[in-house]
């Protein structure tokens, strides 16, 4: 007899545990707000994502890589440099090329236009049922079966529910999970500029005084852009037309890449911390930002997510290959156990690490370029920081192992 | 209230016994609850029950349903702690139980999962002298509780169809199973009630192994089931046998 699955929330998240799960021998149902046709393809919008190395094995295993693997652009190197606007970058830099590990290139650059489609694909593929435009107005974990009730009146059971349903997971606040949230009053302006060199395969982090600016490489000449800034700027800069966005832009990316000129669309989203008091319950477990969002340096909000789906696949697999009950306490809290640790100490991690760079105070700018120098003056801390960036460091569920 | 009277009066079902199953099930699916203890020791059984049984049949543990077509008798099923998992697995299973109680308790608890499974109040010798017949008897922690385990294993070996697979689970007896399974686990941790087990009542592997063989039975393998007090949990181990073991043993074709 089959054992059964409801995820809500049609994200990336979502998606890839729907896949991960099907592929087991689970049946799976995903609930999603979102229409087909919001889901559906398009041209670029400006969004793409940074995955780390484990977060592409993980993508390979499940039969989704292939799907974008052209589109992928390879990470080859690192540059994170502290600097000012109108400043340039401090002297002291910190360079991480992938030949110092083993394991190949750090990560890559995908476009949501090439994932997500590649995801409903492999969705469809695996069997998966896909409800979309539709939301969960009510559910019931208390009792041998999990119930959730859709706003077009549908009720659906199921051994286990997965919220996947965001920060503001409804799926958690339901269950009554509560959360602790702060905010940074700092806003990630996302967008893509078109170059003209080549920006072969490197990405750049500056530290800027309003927060962190990563360029990260897309396929061809073209960049994605993660700027962070007071709420304040960033709705000022979303509001600005193209020309006068690029004028802003300009002093801070700097000139190694040419001319520059912006492809897609802006996008907005407000920084903060979230995290959910417990990831799982009786029935219930949460995943990706449901669980933990956290602020989206270096783009770790996505990769601890996937780490997610990869270690509750791992925790649902073991569980179903002895015929336990997947929905039961005793199996969630094996995904309670892995998933707390990590994500408190990246949680923790990503804020110290903003609230250390997104100053101008001059000793802490001080502090930092020594910091900066030191560690790319020692080869082992380098090459930590280098397995941290490509999602190789904690207990790697099986998906993620080479 | 008519219609809930008129309901009551046609079923042979009394609300009040309904209540009180539903408590002592709530009490035996608790995994913190009274039978915490087996909870735990549980993933390690499953493991080991499941991969004897996909070995012995040529199973895939990862199809949706790998145990479909085997028959399954677990004796002293409790709760259900066992058979639940195998019958998701595929099984036909019948669960047995000495203890009358433990059956209205299991049948509910399986009803509300929408799984099936045969719950019958009857001991193996009743089964085998019945002429029931298993792919797989599973025998796990009864051993050591009974009087005669040679007639009892006997017994046991007669419900398998020849090529059957039999587990057998129960504890060593050594001054350190005393002091981990007596003095620990009921005095100290009092994970069992006082008196759950007679030291002088368990059996050396070797012994088993004998018993088994008496029984007509060929053992193929034994385990130890090892507690790990700093990760809280059991693992199988390949050579600790010194307190909790586990064997498997085949009947001849």
């Amino acid at each position: 007899m089959m054992q059964d699955v409801v995820i809500v929330g049609g994200g990336l998240n979502g998606c890839a545990l729907a896949v991960a799960l099907a592929r087991m021998n689970l049946a799976v149902t995903l609930v999603d707000m979102a229409s087909a046709e919001a889901r559906g393809a398009r041209g670029f919008d400006g969004r793409s994502y940074a995955l780390a190395l484990a977060s592409q094995r993980l993508l390979r295993r499940i039969g989704v890589w292939d799907r974008v693997a052209d589109e992928a652009q390879p990470m080859l190197e690192i540059k994170v440099t502290d600097g000012r606007a109108g400043e340039g970058p401090s002297p002291f830099m910190m360079q991480f090329d992938h030949a110092e590990i083993e394991e190949g290139p750090m990560g890559f650059m995908v476009e949501d236009r090439h994932l997500r489609p590649a995801l409903l694909d492999a969705m469809t593929e695996a069997g998966v049922r896909h409800v979309a435009g539709q939301r969960v107005v009510a559910q019931d974990t208390g009792g041998a079966r999990a119930q959730a009730t859709l706003d077009g009146g549908e009720v659906l059971e199921a051994a286990l529910l997965v919220g996947c349903d965001g920060r503001g997971s409804g799926t958690a606040a339901r269950a009554g999970i509560g959360r602790m949230a702060w905010s940074y009053g700092q806003t990630g302006v996302v967008c893509a500029v078109d170059h003209d060199m080549d920006h072969g395969g490197a990405a750049h982090q500056f530290f800027m005084p309003g927060g962190p600016l990563a360029i990260l490489p897309l396929k061809g000449r073209r960049s994605s852009i993660v700027w962070s800034e007071r709420t304040e700027r960033a709705e000022a800069l979303l509001a600005m037309d193209d020309a006068a966005f690029l004028d802003a832009l300009r002093p801070a990316f700097g000139s190694h890449l040419g001319e520059i000129a912006l492809a897609g669309e802006r996008w907005g989203y407000p920084l903060g911390l979230s995290l959910a008091e417990r990831v799982a319950d009786r029935r219930l477990a949460l995943v990706g930002d449901a669980a933990h969002g956290v602020h989206p340096i270096a783009g770790q909000g996505l990769n601890a997510g996937l780490k997610d789906v990869a270690a509750l696949a791992a925790v649902l697999d073991e569980a179903r290959r002895r015929g336990e009950d997947i929905g039961g306490l005793a199996v969630l809290g094996r995904y309670q156990t892995w998933r707390r640790f990590d994500t408190a100490t990246l949680a923790m991690a990503t804020d110290g690490f903003n609230r250390l760079f997104s100053n101008d105070n001059p000793l802490l700018r001080g502090m930092r370029d020594l910091g900066i120098g030191v560690v790319g003056s020692l080869p082992r801390l380098r090459r930590a920081f280098i397995r941290e960036a490509a999602g190789l460091t904690g207990e790697l569920p099986p998906l993620m192992r080479p | 209230m008519q219609t809930t009277a008129e309901t009551a009066a046609r079923s042979t079902v009394d609300p009040a016994e309904v209540a009180k199953f539903q408590a002592m099930a709530d009490e035996w699916w608790d995994e913190t609850g009274k039978f915490k203890p087996l909870h735990m020791l549980n993933p390690c059984r499953l493991d080991y029950i499941t991969r004897q049984i996909a070995a012995e049949f040529g199973r895939d543990l990862d199809a949706a349903a790998p145990f479909e077509g085997l028959r399954l008798l677990d004796i002293g099923c409790g709760g259900g702690l066992l058979c639940e998992p195998m019958a998701r697995l595929g099984a036909s299973v019948v669960g047995a139980d000495a203890a009358e109680r433990n059956i209205p308790v299991a049948r509910l608890h399986a009803e509300q999962s929408g799984l099936s499974i045969d719950y019958r109040h009857t001991t193996a010798e009743a089964l085998a002298e019945a002429g029931e017949r298993f792919d797989a008897v599973l025998n796990m922690e009864v051993v050591e509780h009974v009087a005669d385990p040679a007639a009892y294993l006997a017994a046991c070996a007669d419900l398998l169809r020849p090529g059957g697979l039999h587990i057998c689970s129960t504890i060593n007896r050594n001054p350190k199973s005393y002091a981990m399974a007596i003095v620990g686990a009921e005095n100290v941790m009092r994970w069992l009630p006082k008196g759950t087990h007679d030291w002088s009542k368990f059996i050396t592997p070797d012994e088993l192994y004998d018993l088994l063989r008496g029984a007509g039975l060929d053992p193929v393998d034994r385990m130890g089931f090892v507690f790990n007090p700093v990760t809280w949990s059991w693992r199988l181990s390949d050579r600790d046998l010194s307190v909790n073991y586990v064997t498997a043993s085949t009947k001849p074709a």
